[in-house]
């Protein structure tokens, strides 16, 4: 059975190549052959995509995955993050619509996403602290409490920030494009995904090289007995539920910056995070890397190389990915069973 | 044997899962020695332990540890209070190398007997396993990680839930000297063991349990030579 699905792996790979190099006339993008400038920024749009999608992803790995706390207000804590920036920023530029690139400073963007992320991480906090903690391990209370939660903070912003879609504006220093070799691509993104980079490699080390790290961990695998070790398992769990929440607003800042910020981007957000932690598999921050890269193509490159008329129809490419993996590793591309 | 402030002082223990109770009436108490607690399985062994760390919640009596009252008390509390706890199956942490084990613990160990170094000399043969996933050592380094973490807790007594358990011969006797060696450092072992040659070998005061109780308190000597009360209390017929 193994080869069946190395075969149609590979086969799918070989005619997606095939369509994208020569055959892709009348798509949007055009064949690689003929328009290879557009192939070049198709594949750096699926790169920083994923970037974002990491950040985002990887918190709610953090939450979902690793201390397996059903969090359906991840995206919640996106838009919070976003919007708390965007106020945040208005205080500091001192108008508070038609803000240019020009006004902002980097730091009237970076001090916002700061205070958003932080912000986003308390109320995280305070929401595992005051209602989910009691019920560890209880699947669907968790999953009735943290709806609720999402669908009050939805109505809240609503009324609090309106409902007309509102962008953050990157400071002037990125928001522009640079043209190498002749092809024209945005500053702004390529950030995100050095962000996205940085913020991988530092999960990575605090996971895998701190004691704290180590702790969670441990704890994932058997709570009881890390107490039985004299440490406070409840503690690290906390911090882990703060590092999450605020990676979600974090993500958020970036994602309002980058799409715009508007009622429903939030359950977008969860969405996409569910998809990415699905694919890669629960609790690896490797599954999250290789889900977001993967949603990052898919959704970079359907509404690219479909046929005009039918770019409309890109979306189900997430769930053909979707099917796909999960027919393929039902635990994901880094799962493990339990 | 024991001392006049003793390490652990246990009385008129009781406790048990929801309506169901399990132990009852435990009363000992001991100084830096070891203790062997011998019993077939079912008779409360793991409870004691699970109630002396807190893991199941006392129904009554109480646990003085140093002289500090342990019942009520959280889990982590109790721990960091000076017991380390080396559990039935060893429970390692999958996700975690040999050294990740003993690297977590870290904290507070600097100029006490058992750091992380100390640890490795007193077993060898995980400094070779070190990168090592603790899910993959065979059962006896298992064992000795197992020790070895509870070690750096650099607490005065060390509650060993059936050790021996899963063990070749020869690791059981490695085990055995292991104990003898902390022994003589200071601490204070309380053995849990349905292996009468091992709980003999490492400890001379033998608390027999029986349904829930402590039924008896021999000698290790006296046991051994006793075939009778072997067969009574443990269900042996012979060695």
């Amino acid at each position: 059975m193994q080869w069946i699905a190395l075969v149609a792996g590979w086969s799918v790979a070989a005619i997606f190549a095939a369509w994208v190099l020569v055959f892709a006339n009348g798509t949007p993008a055009e064949p690689l052959v003929s328009q290879p400038g557009d192939f070049v920024k198709v594949l750096l749009n699926a790169l920083t995509i994923a970037g974002l999608y990491f950040i985002v992803a990887s918190g709610f790995t953090l939450i979902f995955g690793l201390m397996r706390v059903v969090n359906l207000a991840h995206g919640s804590f996106f838009l919070l993050g976003g919007y708390i920036a965007l106020e945040f920023q208005k205080l500091m530029v001192g108008k508070s619509r038609n803000i240019l690139g020009d006004d902002v400073g980097v730091f009237d963007w970076v001090i916002p996403l700061l205070l958003a992320a932080m912000i986003a991480g308390i109320l995280g906090l305070i929401m595992q602290q005051v209602f989910l903690r009691w019920f560890q391990g209880q699947d669907m209370r968790e999953t009735m409490i943290t709806i609720a939660i999402s669908v009050i903070l939805a109505d809240m912003m609503v009324s609090w920030f309106g409902g007309i879609g509102v962008d953050i504006q990157w400071p002037g220093l990125i928001d522009r494009a640079i043209t190498v070799s002749g092809v024209r691509y945005s500053v702004s993104r390529l950030f995100m995904l050095g962000v996205a980079i940085v913020v991988g490699v530092a999960l990575w080390a605090w996971l895998q090289k701190t004691r704290t790290g180590m702790v969670i961990r441990a704890g994932v695998d058997d709570t009881s007995m890390v107490q039985a070790l004299g440490i406070n398992v409840q503690l690290v769990f906390a911090l882990a539920f703060f590092v999450g929440s605020a990676l979600a607003g974090m993500g958020g800042v970036m994602g309002g910056s980058f799409a715009g910020l508007a009622a429903g981007v939030d359950g977008q957000w969860l969405l996409n995070s569910i998809i990415v932690v699905i694919v890669g598999g629960l609790g690896s921050l490797k599954g999250a890397l290789a889900g977001s890269l993967l949603l990052g193509v898919v959704t970079a490159f359907a509404p690219s190389y479909l046929p005009a008329g039918f770019t409309n129809y890109s979306i189900i490419f997430t769930f053909v990915l979707l099917g796909a993996v999960l027919a393929w590793r039902p635990y994901g591309l880094f799962g493990t069973p339990e | 044997m024991s001392d006049a402030t003793p390490i652990l002082e246990v009385n008129d223990l009781a406790s048990g899962y929801g309506a169901a109770r399990v132990l009852f009436d435990i009363d000992f108490s001991m100084g830096v020695e070891a203790v062997a607690v011998l019993g077939r399985n079912g008779m409360g062994k793991t409870t004691l332990c699970n109630t002396i760390m807190g893991l199941v919640p006392a129904i009554g009596g109480s646990v003085k540890l140093g002289g500090t009252e342990l019942t009520g008390k959280k889990t982590h509390q109790i721990a960091a209070l000076g017991i380390g706890y080396v559990p039935q199956g060893r429970r390692l942490f999958p996700s975690l190398t040999v050294d990740e084990h003993l690297q977590m613990l870290v904290k507070g160990t600097k100029g006490h007997r058992w750091t992380k170094d100390a640890v490795y000399e007193l077993f060898p043969r995980l400094t070779e396993r070190r990168k090592v996933s603790g899910a993959a050592l065979s059962g006896g380094e298992q064992q000795m990680l197992a020790i070895g973490r509870a070690l750096m807790l650099n607490a005065p007594l060390i509650i060993m839930d059936e050790p021996s358990e899963g063990l070749a011969p020869a690791i059981v006797d490695q085990l055995i000297d292991t104990c003898h060696k902390l022994v003589r450092e200071g601490h204070a072992i309380l053995l849990v063991e349905q292996n009468i040659t091992v709980a003999t070998a490492v400890a001379d005061r033998q608390l027999i349990m029986v349904s829930g109780r402590i039924e008896a308190e021999v000698d290790a000597t006296d046991l051994m030579n006793d075939t009778d009360a072997q067969r009574r209390y443990l269900g042996v017929d012979s060695l």
